[in-house]
């Protein structure tokens, strides 16, 4: 068994992050591991630009990106593995991995979960039909397609607008295929505006909004779908079914945070962002395990990943000096107007920044932070989206610890 | 050139034609196996509750409890020889009503006379004893009963059968059987074969093939069901299966099972269909197993979804009144040399083997059979990672390093797994077929990790190109092929 100050599960953006950033706090007594043969995660096969706006303020490409944090952690020689699968983390810090050299244990004094996230499936959202080849997430298609050369079909229908799916009918356009429609149950579309913009009106590939996949065919490969309009309880509405061949079906429905492990720790859920639940450290329920990015919550864009992992590093590191694990215990609470928040739980001593997701869209709204009938932040928004994170700044010196945090977008 | 004379061709890979290979291999035959799939147990071999049942819904003196209370009681011995993973969890039989009472204590008599051992009626306390999770005021407890993989079960046949000569031919759907004298000429797939005798194991398609053997006169009726399958995280609150009170035929509405490997199925349902090719799930019959399926089992929420499937029970019925009828094992004085099976459907993996050894009697009927005393009825089944200690583990690892790549991280199942089901005797070929041997892409990510790393493997260990991966069924290409021809030197 090896100690380690900190154990970093996963080698993608955040986990890339957070390693930079421990190490130039002073913490290097650090590891990371990646189960894939590379470092970079899920950016490896991104290869569309749009990356790093935020951050470098120019476009770079998903494994550009990735490179820049990769080329840090190389120069600092921060210790990293690859093809190591981590099958068990414990709620005491030991984290147990496999690898062909064997299977490895480590004793952490910090955990950081950066396991990203996964695709929702066609099984999770019940869609009829028959159950033939052809039908892919839209990430395993770009898998195929960006990392192993493969082209999984010719005439394709997209269900979702996820981002990923809106990349995916512009990539699979660019290699010839014929992208038929991209089909939305919500009366608005998942992805980014500027996706909308640039991957299906510049391709003209019709966004059909309330409509969803009623019937898949097909005994041996996928031979065509139903599509049909949906009311506002997402039910079909009889008579408006469509049939439209096609030999591929790409789901872009959504995407939930990768916890095996962190359930296998015992740490303490949100049914909401299916994320851990965490304070303002980015601590989750058992001490001296953090997470951030995609495990924790799912981002748009990879640029807010990088920044909260380096969060995320941060607390760490002041763990690590004051030898305290916070104990939080204000909760923070959302209306109905909005989706989710993180943290959910905040011990009111430190300023933090506050994430979260409208549940619908709207214009000139103002997100509220109240305790009781006191304002202790408040923001103003042109435009919101539910595909677009809010994010605004809580001053601790205006917490009360006795009250819980209220939020509102009005 | 391949010499297509048989003593035996067997139609049909599922459980049922797959368990007549391994009991006919016992002898010295030269035997095939003509199987229209790519795989073995492709068709409702694969798609049933993977119950083994202890038979008290079955007419007693029909071959049905018959075969059900012989098959259940040697499974352990079965289990044990053929590796497969089985669990003898016991069932309940929950009842509300006066009438559920009637119902149940009916179906315990019927159970006793059939000879099942081990049924008790229990009352509540007892009930929340062995289930608090099961709903219900009083329940039948049937100690015998249990839940195996069908998948493995079904492959594990096959392989033994292969493993004691037994030749299996894949892609090859019957099309034309000729009596010539003596010897059946069966045109299958691209090949001609030519055999002393036909066993028509043909699943949902047994009438077809009982006509072409010029068998006239049966019909069965397809009685679909759709399941849900739930992720493991839901059987922390079921541990044993859970079935309502039978109506007065001894039909069960949607229930609740545990499976060997962790899952819990919700359904199946029941309605009638005409295509022995029917397997899609339709979106009444998922509602209303979301429906009644909530009724019996609290936790079936649709976070817990993974996946959904269906299968038919193609049951022999009586062309005049249309009323079922009993499994049928015909050996006709007018048809020598073929054995009918019409209307094997549930409890047919339970029953195989013994229908499998009446299938043996009924040849031994007509000729003597010299026994093959290198008959080895052990199989070894792929080593699961996953279930073994850390200690084994590390052995298994040091042993063979692909065991310390996890392929599948819902399952954990590893290359060296995978490698194995490629290369192990009769092979899987397909994504189906490395799922139904290993558990990858069976959990809750149903492939989005590993599922690209297992057709790169098939493509490595198998030695085929991008659009000749297929997914399960002839013709169920998973690729059109790649996206950029790559030149040589770039």
């Amino acid at each position: 068994m090896e100690n380690k100050d900190v154990i970093i599960i996963g080698g993608g953006p955040a986990g890339l992050a957070a390693a930079v950033q421990l190490y130039k706090l002073g913490i290097t007594n650090i590891l990371i591991l990646e189960r894939e043969k590379h470092l970079g995660g899920i950016l490896r096969q991104c290869i569309h630009d749009g990356f790093g706006l935020q951050r470098f303020c120019e476009s770079l490409s998903g494994p550009e990106y990735a490179q820049r944090f990769i080329d840090e952690v190389r120069e600092l020689n921060i210790p990293y593995m690859t093809e190591v699968t981590v099958t068990e983390v414990t709620a005491g810090r030991k984290v147990t991995a496999i690898s062909r050299r064997g299977v490895m244990e480590f004793q952490a004094k910090a955990v950081a979960l950066t396991m990203g996230c996964r695709e929702r499936t066609r099984g999770a959202i019940s869609i009829p039909g028959t159950r033939p080849a052809g039908v892919y997430t839209a990430g395993v298609a770009q898998s195929y397609m960006n990392l192993a050369n493969i082209m999984p079909g010719q005439e394709v229908v997209i269900l979702g607008s996820g981002d990923i799916g809106l990349i995916m009918a512009r990539r699979l356009t660019l290699e010839g295929a014929h992208v038929k429609a991209v089909f939305e149950v919500q009366p608005y579309p998942s992805g980014l505006p500027r996706n909308i913009e640039q991957c299906l009106n510049d391709y003209e590939i019709p966004l059909f909004l309330s409509h969803t996949v009623v019937d898949v065919k097909g005994h041996s490969r996928l031979e065509g779908v139903t599509v049909a309009q949906v009311d506002e309880q997402y039910r079909p509405i009889p008579g408006t079914e469509q049939e439209y061949n096609c030999d591929t079906l790409i789901l872009s429905v959504g995407l939930i945070p990768e916890n095996e492990l962190s359930l296998g720790a015992g740490l303490t859920l949100d049914s909401r962002t299916k994320g851990a639940v965490v304070d303002e450290d980015y601590q989750t329920s058992c001490t001296g395990i953090f997470a951030a990015g995609n495990v924790l919550q799912v981002h748009d864009l990879v640029d807010f990943v990088s920044i909260e992992a380096e969060r995320m590093a941060l607390s760490i590191q002041e763990c690590f000096l004051s030898s305290q694990f916070g104990n939080a215990e204000i909760e923070i609470v959302v209306d109905a107007s909005i989706s989710y928040s993180v943290p959910q739980k905040t011990t009111g001593k430190k300023d933090f920044t506050l994430s979260l997701r409208p549940k619908r869209p709207g214009r000139n709204c103002t997100v509220f932070v109240k305790q009781e009938n006191v304002t202790i932040a408040r923001k103003k928004f042109a435009k919101v989206l539910p595909a677009e994170m809010i994010q605004l700044a809580i001053p601790a010196e205006r917490i009360d610890p006795e009250k819980k945090l209220e939020i509102t977008l009005i | 050139m391949r010499d297509n004379t048989y003593d035996i061709l067997i139609i049909g890979g599922g459980v049922i034609g797959s368990s007549v290979a391994r009991e006919l291999s016992r002898y010295r035959l030269r035997i095939g196996v003509l199987e229209k799939e790519l795989d073995v147990a492709c068709g409702n071999s694969c798609r049933n509750t993977g119950m083994l049942h202890a038979g008290f819904t079955y007419k007693p003196g029909s071959l049905k409890a018959e075969c059900a209370v012989e098959g259940n009681r040697e499974f352990d011995q079965v289990a044990q020889e053929l590796d497969i993973p089985f669990k003898r969890t016991g069932k309940v039989v929950v009842g509300f009503s006066d009438e559920d009472m009637q119902n149940i204590l009916r179906f315990k008599r019927i159970g006793e006379l059939n000879g099942v051992r081990g049924l008790e009626m229990i009352d509540k306390a007892k009930l929340n004893q062995i289930d608090n999770s099961a709903g219900g005021e009083f329940a039948l407890y049937s100690r015998d009963s249990g839940i195996l993989n069908p998948m493995l079960y079904n492959i594990a046949l096959a392989e033994n059968a292969h493993q004691n000569g037994v030749d299996f031919f894949f892609d090859s759907e019957v099309k034309a059987i000729k009596r010539q004298g003596e010897h059946f000429q069966v045109t299958a797939g691209d090949s001609v074969f030519s055999s002393r005798w036909i066993v028509n194991c043909a699943g949902m398609h047994c009438v077809t093939i009982s006509e072409m053997l010029g068998l006239h006169g049966h019909q069965v009726k397809g009685f679909k069901g759709e399941y849900y399958v739930l992720d493991k995280k839901a059987s922390q609150f079921m541990n044993i299966p859970v079935y309502p009170a039978p109506n007065a035929k001894g039909g069960f509405s949607t229930h609740a099972t545990p499976t060997v490997d962790g899952n819990i199925l919700v359904g199946p349902d029941s309605y009638i269909t005409e295509d022995p090719d029917d397997f899609a799930s339709t979106r009444d019959h998922m509602q209303g197993l979301v429906k009644d399926g909530s009724a019996i089992f609290k936790h079936m929420k649709a976070e817990y979804f993974i996946r959904n499937f269906a299968g038919t029970r193609w049951k022999r019925v009586d062309p005049e009144t249309g009323d079922v009828l009993d499994f049928l094992i015909e050996n006709r004085d007018d048809h020598p040399g073929v054995v009918n099976l019409i209307g094997i459907e549930s409890p047919g993996l339970t029953c195989a083997l013994p229908i499998a050894r009446r299938v043996v009697a009924k040849i031994q009927e007509k000729e003597v059979l010299e026994v093959n005393n290198d008959f080895n009825p052990y199989r070894k089944g792929i080593v699961r990672f996953a279930e073994q200690s850390k200690e084994r583990k590390k052995e298994l690892i040091a042993t063979d390093p692909d065991y310390g790549e996890i392929v599948c991280r819902c399952e954990t199942v590893t290359r060296a797994e995978i490698v194995q089901a490629i290369n192990n005797p009769l092979g899987a070929v397909t994504l189906t077929g490395i799922k139904n041997r290993t558990r990858a892409c069976m959990g809750r990510c149903q492939g989005g990790y590993c599922e690209t790393r297992i057709t790169a493997l098939i493509q490595e260990q198998c030695k085929v190109r991008e659009h000749e991966v297929m997914y399960q069924h002839k013709g169920s290409g998973m690729f059109i092929g790649k996206v950029r021809e790559v030149l040589d030197g770039e």
